[in-house]
């Protein structure tokens, strides 16, 4: 029986997705540009596996999402939370393909009845850049491809500056450093950052600003937290990447800035290009501005020959043109010319060159010639008339 | 977001050198304008081409610390590391 239209409009289109399309696809929504978010819930479900990875729920009255927290921020997290405990997470959106579930996988778990003063100050600070946009991931920044001139935050005598120094170095030698000094923790420390973060706007020719310090104890990452540094951060005129502290700190200046590194190195190495694969692009260049000419003067060859043809189609013709005007012209002076008279009959008499018109020009005995149409003939008068 | 590519780069660096050296490909690479203007524009990359390759070997890492001074003006000396 023939299916009615109704149920062919029904039917699938001809581009089906598969499952792990559709996945992958949602996938690449989800992960493409999602940064840490900090997340108040209660913990439920949670199972703590053999492999030392974490799973569990974290809910409010709402709603709940599926939480993952691997082996090595579950083991510097310490013992599981019991079930129902109140928490602050740290975790990045994603989706999980095989089961096709959106979790948070967790960097940081804190029970909130943990939290102490230092804590509350932090969730205020957090707060108060998310109200004001700073935080707002469009308003990130691409890095300059080729920076001349980068600026440095950081201690002058601290090992994140060295560290940047040798990586430039190595990596990208065409750069200028300018280094604007600030203690990075300790009292004053941020008062000090904010005044370095304010100076580098006064540099010129600056294309790139990179803050941080190495490692430390959490309290001494605190300055990276602090509002007035977050704040100048923000209003530095050029590209920013942080890098404060390991990999496993994150700092509210880590989400402030246009790009996080996790070590001073690795802004350096996200910062400039390797020589090398610049020199390999320049080499490219060269190649294509070389082939770019010869398509160029193969083009105008061409193009110089098919004129040629045109050049010599057109002289054909005017040839020709002026060849059947010739021949019109032979022949209409051949019509005028006096010899066709003589086919007709007529003769004409000359002596010495001179054609004899009147009577007066002959004279008895004397001889003339005759020309006719086939030659010449001697004539000869007889008497007088 | 952070990937790498800058707005119109400032004249005179190699950032800018490189976008004009692609411009000039580009426009080689196109099949319009007269043989005139392309060796113009070969010659012109030719000269930045050499530029370019100079900068990035001749290049050696400068270091400088920046200090605002008792006015208020900012200064630099060299650091070295």
């Amino acid at each position: 029986m023939a299916a009615s239209p109704q149920l062919q409009l029904a039917g699938p289109a001809d581009d089906v997705w598969s499952v792990s399309q559709v996945t992958a696809a949602v996938k690449r929504l989800i992960e493409r540009g999602a940064l840490p978010v900090w997340v108040r819930g209660e913990i439920v479900q949670c199972k703590a596996y053999s492999s030392g990875h974490w799973y569990f729920t974290l809910r409010d009255r709402r709603s709940q999402v599926r939480c993952c927290m691997f082996r090595k921020e579950a083991a510097r997290a310490g013992r599981i939370p019991a079930e129902g405990t109140e928490v602050f997470a740290l975790g990045t959106p994603s989706l999980w393909e095989d089961k096709g579930e959106f979790r948070l996988t967790i960097t940081t778990l804190i029970p909130t009845s943990a939290v102490g003063q230092a804590q509350r100050e932090l969730e205020r600070v957090k707060a108060a850049l998310q109200r004001d946009g700073l935080l707002d991931p469009a308003r990130k920044r691409r890095l300059p491809e080729y920076p001349g001139c980068i600026a440095v935050v950081t201690s002058v005598d601290g090992a994140a500056l060295r560290d940047i120094a040798i990586v430039t170095r190595r990596r990208w030698p065409l750069a200028r450093l300018l280094v604007v000094g600030a203690r990075v923790q300790g009292d004053g420390a941020a008062a000090d950052l904010a005044r370095a973060l304010t100076i580098v706007n006064r540099c010129d020719g600056v294309d790139l600003c990179i803050v941080g310090r190495g490692g430390g104890a959490r309290e001494d990452l605190a300055a990276f937290n602090d509002e007035r540094v977050c704040r100048a951060l923000a209003a530095v005129r050029v590209p920013t990447i942080s890098a404060v502290g390991h990999e496993t700190d994150i700092s509210l200046s880590d989400l402030v800035a246009d790009h996080r590194a996790p070590t001073p190195s690795a802004a350096a190495e996200t910062a400039v290009p390797d020589r090398r694969d610049v020199l390999r692009v320049v080499n490219e260049l060269a190649t294509r501005l070389g082939s770019g000419l010869a398509l160029r003067t193969s083009l105008a060859g061409e193009r110089l020959e098919r004129t040629a043809d045109r050049l010599s189609v057109a002289m054909g013709d005017t040839l020709r043109t002026h060849r059947h005007r010739a021949d019109c012209l032979a022949s209409e002076l051949n019509a005028l010319s006096p010899l066709r008279v003589l086919d007709r009959g007529y003769a004409v008499p000359t002596r010495a060159g001179r054609v004899l018109k009147r009577q007066a020009d002959f004279t008895a005995g004397e001889s003339f010639d005759l020309r006719v149409s086939d030659g010449t003939v001697r004539a000869l008068p007889e008497a007088e008339p | 977001m952070t990937g790498r590519g800058a707005d119109s780069p400032r004249e005179g660096t190699l950032a800018a050198e490189l976008a004009r050296l692609e411009e000039i490909v580009r426009r080689l690479e196109s099949d319009d304008g007269d043989l005139d203007e392309a060796l113009v524009l070969f010659e012109e990359g030719v000269r930045r081409l050499r530029g370019a390759r100079d900068r990035l070997a001749e290049a050696e890492l400068k270091v400088e610390s920046v200090l605002e001074q008792a006015d208020g003006t900012l200064g630099s000396n060299d650091l070295a590391l």
